[in-house]
């Protein structure tokens, strides 16, 4: 029987904002442990949460990025389970009133678009961290992330295999990063994601029973499980069995899936409105206020860069992978007037640059102004293009403007006819035999020529100064 | 008479004449503390040492005539209130040794005001009890009689201002622990609107009835310490930014012309005699200070304790999820794992009541069950808060007793949580409808036992309740006895 897989996916994406989510403690990751834990990240006796409202625009800029309807009124309820990095026995999260609902973003696949829904957007506090000490029978709490916001974005079940749910997961990841409301650090832990999967017989409406994957760091690992996990479920299915409803942890070295937790010892989190907070009302001034600051999403100006600019939809999509990258290339494409070759510099030389570094445009040490300079020096002959990529080098590394570097290096074309048409005159006269051979037909011998021109003028000649100079001269042409 | 024997206003007054010290005012109560607290037992932790110095830095205030309005005034705070290098329990095993790095900010601005802390005092574990019988460090006993109990949960504060052995005192009222122990020994006891005053700081029992509010020895020294209290606190959510008016002002003011509610549903079955012929006499009082009596209903008061008993158990059993031995607090020595450490350090840190209210709680708000109980409730608390809005709209101020019986015997109702939790019957739907409650005292039984008679009005009517309770006060001339201990 044929199987298709159902897929659902649970974001968690924490939030750049500067305060947390409750209280005023710096949500700044990698601080040295519990230095950024007050009373009330530490769950003490009578100390109250207080909302953040840059939590609430952030998740609003996430939810009108994503065509979600705005609930006017939200509220937040207590999700309680015991743990040691959860110091209030309860998380203060969203569960009955959500504040974004009924959303929906295109991902591209195989040439075609899919829509795929998002049920609902949520605003919740991160919980701490445990640090096992591995010589010891000890663990060790680190509080400072309790507290740091984080959204929630839960997919409809609408993904159908893995390589759609990564699709689906990097649109969610452009769009947050793009939105600059999340960092996008999968390692350490900024954008993390759970899925649920079920398969059902090809063709048939009613979903199969599902089990939850987690401990999934990365977009491979999300792709690797969820084949991993339609397969055993398969394998199960196909032998007869069925597939139990729990919850499985994705185990990275050795590539498989593993239960955690059965639907027995699953938790009743007992969820109920929590009294200490008051709903929070989003009213049109807010909501507009927030819309203003919306930026033009990366599949927008994609589709953009591709009508506007005449690139194809592959540059596009490299030069829109981030918005820093993308407002580098349309600065460059400012200054220099050319779009295609400004794309040529940008996913040639200096993503190649940066990625031998592994380093983000924000760190390139060329400057749009300064590549801009550089396409216009080859534009106007005063370099050739194979100078130009060692200019391009040095200003990589050093940062200089290229004409400093082409002067300091001596490396400016050498243009000049009168003084071109006497060097060749000069190599034709020493290579008889060849010029016989090129009259003769062998077309070939072009090249020696040419090499023997660059070699007299250690490169620096206009390559088709001397092109157009040699077929001249060697033609008998006078 | 001696100074611990005052008010506010009277020492105040006093004070500020040059008459007397605030030293002098501490060294009366300590004094006071020294000879009757192996009686009473009110207080879990004395404050001897800082409230001394706390005295002479007033006094110095009070000198330049910098002074706050509670300037050298002795006053005694609920363990619930953290308090800033100064343990505080709740009562409770759980939190035996927690020291708090933060002052609540009813202390703060009790601080501010110039008041002087002589200690934190005894109370139900976690605010659970109507008799301070809960408490890990044993029960307080009522001064009018050593031999019964002075109510709760904040029995330790109401004693202790009866006793003498501080000013006025500070308490917390989820369904009525500050109006049924202020009834019982024979003091004013406020509980204002919720959101009137913050309760950052307050160890949270049920957070969406928690409020805070004073014990004193009558309704003036109360409007005095409600101006110090009441106010937004931008670290408490709930709390409203609402204008706080000048207490004082409403004292002294008659109320012809008024009309007091008396909601029929409330003189029940159950009601001990001498307490119905006292609240009866209160109505004749009022009458004759020119209000008129209007019958009223209040037709959903016979589920208050049902839907109380589901609500504040089921937000105890998050709120209390905390003390999980991880942190802070007591912790079971000798756990194999986590979940063993977890039961171990709740099942020997919490009491017996609180291990109930979690159970209750917990259960409330399960899966399959949540709908039934906790969902239903809360339908029922917001027909409940209308019952009062339809009321208020045809009186003033309701008129009730506070507790259906005087104080009783230590022990008397101990194994029978059921009758513990109907001394709340008539203090519980303040809470669940949000609206201020006080009770000041009407009389006393043949025994020489306090009764009280509870006053409510509308949200955030605090003034209105205090003219009505002032005005009584002044009609009813309640022959001004003290406890013989």
């Amino acid at each position: 029987m044929e199987y298709e897989p159902v897929i659902g996916l649970e974001v968690h994406a924490q939030l750049l904002t500067e305060a947390k989510i409750f209280c005023g403690c710096s949500a700044k990751f990698g601080a040295a442990p519990n230095t950024h834990a007050c009373p009330v990240c530490l769950g003490m006796p009578g100390v109250l949460p207080v909302l953040n409202r840059k939590v609430v625009e952030f998740m609003l800029k996430m939810a009108l990025a994503t065509n979600c309807r705005i609930n006017r009124v939200c509220s937040f309820a207590r999700k309680n389970y015991f743990y040691p990095d959860l110091p209030k026995g309860y998380q203060i999260s969203q569960y009955a009133s959500p504040p974004a609902e009924h959303g929906w973003i295109e991902v591209e696949l195989n040439g075609g678009k899919k829509r795929i829904g998002i049920t609902r957007i949520h605003m919740e506090e991160d919980a701490g961290k445990l640090l096992h000490d591995e010589r010891n029978p000890v663990s060790h709490v680190d509080l400072n992330r309790t507290g740091v916001p984080l959204i929630e974005i839960v997919s409809e079940p609408d993904i159908r295999g893995a390589e759609e749910a990564a699709a689906y997961l990097r649109r969610l990841h452009e769009t947050l990063v793009y939105l600059e409301i999340c960092d996008g650090n999968m390692e350490e832990g900024s954008f993390r994601c759970d899925a649920n999967v079920s398969l059902r017989p090809a063709g048939t409406e009613a979903f199969g029973t599902r089990a939850e994957l987690k401990n999934m760091n990365s977009f491979r690992n999300v792709q690797r499980a969820l084949e991993y996990e339609i397969k055993r479920q398969r394998y199960v299915l196909e032998g007869g069995g069925k597939v139990a409803q729990e919850t499985r942890l994705w185990d990275d070295t050795a590539g498989v899936t593993h239960s955690m937790r059965g639907k027995e010892e699953a938790h009743d989190y007992r969820y109920f409105p929590d009294p200490d907070l008051v709903p929070v009302v989003i009213d049109d001034a807010w909501l507009d206020s927030v819309r203003k600051t919306l930026p033009e999403l990366p599949l927008e100006r994609r589709e953009r860069f591709v009508r506007d600019y005449k690139i194809p939809a592959y540059d596009a999509g490299v030069l829109t992978a981030s918005r820093e990258l993308a407002d580098y290339y349309e600065e460059l494409v400012r200054l220099s007037g050319e779009p295609k070759l400004a794309s040529n510099w940008v996913m040639g030389d200096v993503l190649r640059f940066l990625n031998e570094e592994k380093k983000g445009i924000g760190a390139c040490p060329i400057a749009p102004a300064s590549l801009a300079d550089l396409i216009r020096l080859i534009q106007a002959g005063t370099i050739s293009g194979k100078m130009a990529k060692e200019v391009s080098e040095e200003m990589y590394r050093t940062g200089k403007p290229p004409e400093k570097i082409i002067s300091e290096k001596g490396l400016v074309q050498i243009t000049d006819e009168g003084a071109l048409t006497e060097m060749i005159a000069e190599i034709i006269a020493e290579n008889p035999a060849q010029l016989a051979q090129y009259r003769a037909g062998k077309e070939k011998v072009f090249g020696f020529f040419v090499g023997q021109a660059m070699k007299a003028t250690q490169g620096k000649a206009n390559p088709q100064l001397i092109n157009d100079l040699l077929k001249k001269m060697l033609a008998g042409d006078k | 008479m001696e100074l611990y024997e005052l008010t506010i206003h009277e020492l105040s007054d006093r004070l500020r004449a040059g008459e007397i010290t605030s030293a002098e005012i501490v060294s009366s109560v300590f004094g006071r503390i020294d000879a009757v607290e192996k009686d009473v037992r009110a207080y879990i932790t004395l404050m001897r040492e800082t409230a001394l110095a706390e005295a002479a830095e007033a006094g110095e205030k009070i000198r330049k005539g910098e002074g706050g309005p509670l300037a050298g005034i002795p006053v005694a705070l609920k363990d619930i209130f953290c308090t800033k290098g100064v343990r505080t329990t709740c009562g409770s095993r759980i939190l035996e040794n927690f020291i708090p790095p933060y002052d609540a900010t009813v202390v703060e601005k009790l601080r501010s005001a110039g008041a002087v802390f002589t200690g934190k005092t005894n109370m139900d574990e976690f605010a659970m009890g109507s008799s301070t019988e809960n408490s890990f460090f044993g029960a307080t006993r009522n001064p009018w009689d050593i031999e019964r109990i002075p109510g709760g949960s904040s029995g330790g504060s109401a004693a202790a201002v009866t006793a003498g052995e501080c000013i006025a005192a500070f308490g917390s009222d989820t369904g009525g622990s500050i109006r049924q122990p202020a009834s019982l020994c024979g003091v004013v006891g406020m509980k204002p609107t919720y959101g009137r005053v913050s309760r950052y700081g307050l160890i949270a029992f049920a957070s969406s009835l928690d409020q805070i509010g004073p014990f004193t020895k009558d309704v003036e020294d109360c409007a005095i310490v409600m101006n110090v209290i009441a106010g937004y606190d931008p670290r408490e959510s709930t709390s409203v930014p609402q204008e706080v008016p000048d207490y004082r002002s409403f004292l002294g003011r008659d109320i012809k012309g008024w009309r007091v509610g008396i909601p029929k549903e409330y003189f029940i079955d159950g009601i001990d005699p001498e307490v119905e012929a006292a609240i009866r006499k209160a109505i004749r009082v009022v009458e004759g200070a020119g209000a008129k009596s209007v019958e009223i209903s209040l037709p959903h008061t016979d589920y208050c304790v049902a839907v109380y008993y589901i609500v504040a158990p089921a937000e105890a059993s998050s709120n209390l999820a905390r003390y999980d031995g991880v942190k802070y607090g007591f912790r079971a020595g000798e756990a194999r794992d986590l979940l063993e450490m977890y039961k171990k350090t709740r099942s020997a840190g919490f009491g017996a009541e609180v291990k109930r209210r979690i159970m209750i709680g917990t259960y409330a708000l399960s899966s399959g069950y949540y709908d039934a109980y906790y969902r239903k409730a809360s339908q029922v608390r917001g027909l409940i808060k209308r019952d009062f809005d339809e009321a208020f709209k045809n009186c003033d101020v309701i008129l009730t007793p506070t507790s259906p019986t005087p104080a009783f015997r230590l022990g008397e109702r101990t194994d029978d949580p059921l009758q513990m939790y109907l001394s709340d019957i008539f203090t519980i739907s303040a809470n669940l409808a949000g609206i201020p409650g006080i009770s000041v005292p009407c009389g006393y039984t043949t025994g020489g036992l306090p009764i009280g008679v509870q006053f409510l009005a509308g949200h955030f009517q605090e003034g209105r309740l205090l003219q009505a309770a002032s005005a009584y006060e002044k009609h009813a001339r309640i022959d001004k006895r003290r406890p013989s201990l």
